[in-house]
């Protein structure tokens, strides 16, 4: 078994509400940042494990993301890296 | 009859739900303790209102494989009757006992004040005791009660009668101004699509005694008793 770092990045589903982006991007165009389009806000979390393989620790941290750390109905979810500790 | 009311850690409307079911409706009630397997041959669930695990990663998420859920659900599933009031509803969406999720209020704020419900549906097993079209006020307190459903799901809850509260205003008419938190078609409460289990973000159990400056919730828990006792 090794140990594996698993960061997941976890995403309000576009076309849902997001109102802690509306809040950020209303903040950045008042500091004066007319560019920005849009900003949504999620969650970052880091898992460490162990796993036989790096495709076993992507494989438990997505089955962990589907049980709990994400939400079906309003948000997606994606394994952002997996990293050999 | 006993309504067997859950404890989990945050929990911090179990007693004013104690106090609802005992002292204004004069019935048994008994705490049940998140990590116990025995629903204590309650007839009835609350899941009552607070922050069960600080509302940490979401509103409800851990609290939902609190061992005790294990035994609610089966309950549930018998078709025993289940309240869940505000973090109990969010609770009881996590555990897939309802359709549908609870979201960040639109606004961002947590919004603690009385709102106006409107019985959409008195044919249920929470509202018998009401009439359709009949206005509530009841507090609210919660910053994620934004109800969000898919298309299929909303259509089917509409159309299924199973939306039975509605923010409204104080006359009782559909208004954007009535809706604290952005809930899609202003829904505030909702039903399981057996009938037993209910949902609501509004408190009846802070509203269930004149003192406290309403007790138009008291019905709710009437209605439970007139059915399950009946």
């Amino acid at each position: 078994m090794k140990r594996f770092r698993v960061a997941v990045q976890i995403m309000p589903r576009r076309g849902i509400l997001d109102p802690q982006g509306t809040a950020i991007a209303h903040a950045l165009h008042s500091l004066g940042y007319a560019e920005l389009a849009d900003a949504r806000m999620g969650k970052h979390i880091e898992l460490e494990l162990s796993a036989t393989s790096e495709a076993a620790a992507e494989e438990a941290a997505r089955e962990m993301c589907d049980r709990l750390l994400a939400n079906p109905v309003t948000e997606d979810f994606a394994i952002a890296e997996v990293r050999d500790l | 009859m006993k309504f067997g009311i859950v404890t989990f850690p945050g929990s911090n409307c179990d007693y004013d739900a104690y106090h609802a079911v005992v002292d204004a409706l004069g019935e048994s009630a008994v705490y049940l303790w998140h990590k116990d397997h025995d629903l204590q041959d309650a007839d009835v669930v609350i899941l009552p209102g607070g922050f069960s695990y600080g509302d940490y990663l979401r509103a409800g998420a851990i609290a939902r494989f609190s061992p005790i859920m294990r035994e609610v659900a089966a309950f549930a599933r018998r078709g025993g009757p289940v309240l869940g009031i505000c973090n109990g509803f969010q609770i009881a969406c996590e555990a897939g006992l309802l359709p549908g999720a609870l979201m960040r209020n639109a606004g961002l704020k947590f919004v603690s004040e009385p709102v106006h419900v409107r019985v959409e549906n008195s044919d249920t097993l929470f509202t018998n005791q009401l009439a359709a079209g009949d206005v509530l006020r009841i507090p609210i307190a919660h910053a994620e009660g934004r109800f969000v459903a898919d298309e299929e799901t909303l259509q089917a809850l509409e159309s299924e009668g199973r939306v039975v509260f509605r923010y409204v205003n104080a006359a009782g008419q559909r208004d954007p101004g009535a809706n604290p938190n952005g809930s899609v078609n202003d829904i505030a409460g909702i039903v399981s699509e057996a009938g037993n289990v209910l949902g609501m973000m509004p408190h009846p159990e802070r509203a269930a005694d004149p003192l406290l400056g309403s007790d138009d919730g008291l019905a709710i828990f009437q209605s439970v008793l007139e059915r399950v006792s009946a």
